[in-house]
């Protein structure tokens, strides 16, 4: 090799030349950090942003300066002020209040469908890996065609079918994103399955759940949770292109999504009202991104892709 | 091409169309187990029951399920998915015109985006590490980890407002010449480019990486090649087939981009209209277009596996 650069902390695509997980196998220092993961500067700057988010998804209402659906000024599409730090809406309510208000939805509603397609999905993928046979091909095969569908297009034919109500929203975005950690639950838990200790396990006449949540589960805990994080971000960004294209949380409520679409009209004259929920789901997906980054990186997560 | 790579071949297409079948499968009963009666909700809640089952023998919906789904099917096949539920509009007529226009979308954006993500794919691949390919680095995952409804609105805010080069809106051309009718459709295609570029950009970098870490290009530094040299004429040749196969998924990536791009922007293509259709739960309209996506998703992602199997010299020369 002529040269040995460091790999930019975060947004490294890929393992260096060297080989796979140079940066925490190889390094001498590594040791130290066995037990605790180490978080660069910019791990740290994206657990801040998530851990402020999800306070403001639970504690929003408090710092709000204005009540969410009072109409304040009779001028709309207002820029920055010190009376509203991020402006008007297309009322003339204030978009700071309505924005915090809206954490909830989108963090929420996200958190609760990630949630359910994990843990479907963590459930169906061990137990096709212990169980194999015909279960799992037949359950492999079905939500692998599943996958072949666009989320974006898998979304309208949802909603179409079964309505934009909050608890239909959340099923169809956890339907939506059950099969992907389906596929890489059962990838990883495939590996583990195949090892002595869980065949030992099988011998001493433990049951099938046993095996998978004693034996198999606490060995791909950290692939399935840097999954989740991923899966969050496709799911925030699904749930707000829905509520922008008008069929996602529906009035009275918004979520970042909707204010984006009910504030477009403001578009031509560069109001904030469009700009400040977009820059917030934009400041929350990557926010996760950096954090499961520095935490688990690139290698890991190739791994548990394959 | 020999016996083994061919059977290859056909397996794939045989695992596409299977797939395509089990995707309408699964279209046509997740729209039909709808929770009310379509027949109710067109007439509304004052219609009297004689009428409701009149209109429901007259859409078919009084037939068994599998009967339905396979007319439905053979229907497709031969061009003709139905009535709108909402204007009576055969579907065929409301997608045909629409169709084009999305394609023209699609063709244009990919013919802009593709040299241009190659170029930046590859030359931030050669300068690896360096100020430039950070920068790209940056800005594509930028673009990758956002909502396209947000590149699609900073792209009207920096194009249409504060430049004032383009229109905010895709109406219809105004003139009859090539440069009106590029005007007009400008925004929606800078913004799909955006997206299409950055993705395909990073897949192209990593792949092209994956090749320079291969130890004949090592060989061939220590022979004295120059960087231009090493790619041009012994790594980009091998890294053709990996290129093909980030290409054509990253095209796949239009169709998402599609959707959000033709609403925001109010171009009249079939993306719009599906999404009018799942508004106003204009069904056979929803089926017919979600069809239509599936089917080139699964064509380009079939593309990209072929190009896959065609670049791997083990697989053709067996």
């Amino acid at each position: 090799m002529t040269h040995h650069e460091t790999p930019p902390p975060a947004l490294a695509e890929a393992p260096p030349a060297g080989g796979p997980s140079t940066d925490s196998l190889s390094a001498p220092s590594s040791r130290r950090h066995l037990s605790f993961p180490k978080i660069g500067v910019v791990g740290m700057l994206g657990a801040m942003i998530v851990l402020f988010w999800l306070v403001m998804a639970l504690f929003g209402n408090q710092f709000a300066p204005y009540d969410v659906g009072e109409i304040l000024d009779a001028d709309v599409f207002e820029p920055m002020s010190r009376l509203y730090p991020f402006g008007t809406d297309y009322l003339g309510r204030d978009i700071l209040s309505r924005v915090l208000a809206g954490t909830r939805q989108t963090v929420g509603i996200a958190l609760i469908a990630t949630s359910l397609a994990a843990l479907g999905g963590a459930l169906g993928g061990l137990a096709a890996a212990v169980t194999g046979g015909w279960f799992d091909a037949l359950l492999s095969r079905t939500l692998d065609a599943l996958v072949s569908i666009p989320s974006k297009m898998f979304g309208l034919i949802l909603v179409a079918a079964f309505g934009s109500s909050i608890p239909a929203l959340i099923l169809t975005l956890a339907v939506i994103y059950l099969p992907g950690c389906y596929r890489l639950v059962r990838a990883v838990a495939v590996n583990v399955a195949a090892l002595d200790f869980v065949l030992v396990a099988r011998a001493r006449g433990e049951g099938k759940f046993h095996i998978m949540t004693r034996e198999v589960l606490p060995n791909i805990v950290g692939p399935v949770l840097a999954d989740f994080g991923l899966r969050f971000v496709y799911v925030v960004l699904l749930l707000s292109s829905l509520s922008f294209l008008g069929l996602g949380v529906q009035p009275p409520d918004a979520d970042w999504g909707s204010l984006v679409r009910e504030n477009i009209g403001g578009l031509p004259y560069g109001a904030p009202a469009v700009i400040m929920p977009a820059l917030a789901i934009a400041s929350l997906t990557i926010g996760v991104n950096m954090l499961i980054d520095s935490l688990f990186g690139r290698s890991l997560r190739r791994k548990g892709a394959a | 091409m020999n016996a083994g790579m061919s059977r290859l071949l056909l397996t794939r297409l045989a695992t596409a169309a299977g797939t395509l079948l089990f995707v309408a499968a699964a279209v046509f009963v997740t729209t039909t187990m709808l929770p009310g009666d379509v027949a109710q909700e067109i007439l509304g809640q004052s219609a009297t029951p004689e009428a409701v089952a009149a209109l429901r023998h007259g859409l078919g919906l009084d037939r068994p399920p599998v009967e339905r789904f396979l007319s439905w099917l053979g229907g497709l096949l031969v061009g003709d998915p139905g009535l709108s539920l909402v204007n009576g509009v055969p579907v065929a007529t409301l997608i045909g015109g629409r169709l084009s226009n999305s394609l023209l979308l699609a063709a244009v954006t990919a013919a802009v985006s593709v040299p241009l993500a190659l170029l930046l794919g590859v030359s931030s691949a050669m300068l690896r590490g360096s100020i430039y390919d950070r920068v790209v680095g940056t800005a594509t995952i930028f673009v990758v980890s956002v909502p396209e409804f947000l590149v699609a609105s900073l792209a009207v805010l920096v194009f249409a407002v504060k430049l004032r080069w383009l229109p905010a809106l895709a109406q219809a051309p105004q003139g009859h010449g090539l440069l009106d009718l590029m005007r007009s459709f400008a925004m929606p295609i800078v913004t799909l480019t955006f997206v299409i570029v950055a993705q395909m950009a990073r897949m192209t970098r990593a792949a092209v990486i994956d090749t320079l870490a291969a130890p004949y290009v090592e060989m061939a530094r220590l022979k004295g090649a120059g960087p231009i040299r090493i790619v041009l004429t012994h790594a980009l040749p091998n890294a053709i087939g990996p290129i093909a196969n980030a290409v054509a998924l990253s095209l796949s990536f239009l169709l998402g981009g599609v959707i959000i791009v033709e609403t925001i922007f109010n171009y009249p293509g079939i993306a719009k209209l599906m999404v009018d259709g799942v508004a106003t739960r204009d069904l056979p309209v929803v089926q017919a277009c979600a069809l239509i996506f599936c089917a080139g998703y699964l064509l380009l992602v079939m593309l990209a596996d072929i190009a896959a199997i065609l670049s791997n010299p083990r697989l053709r020369h067996r």
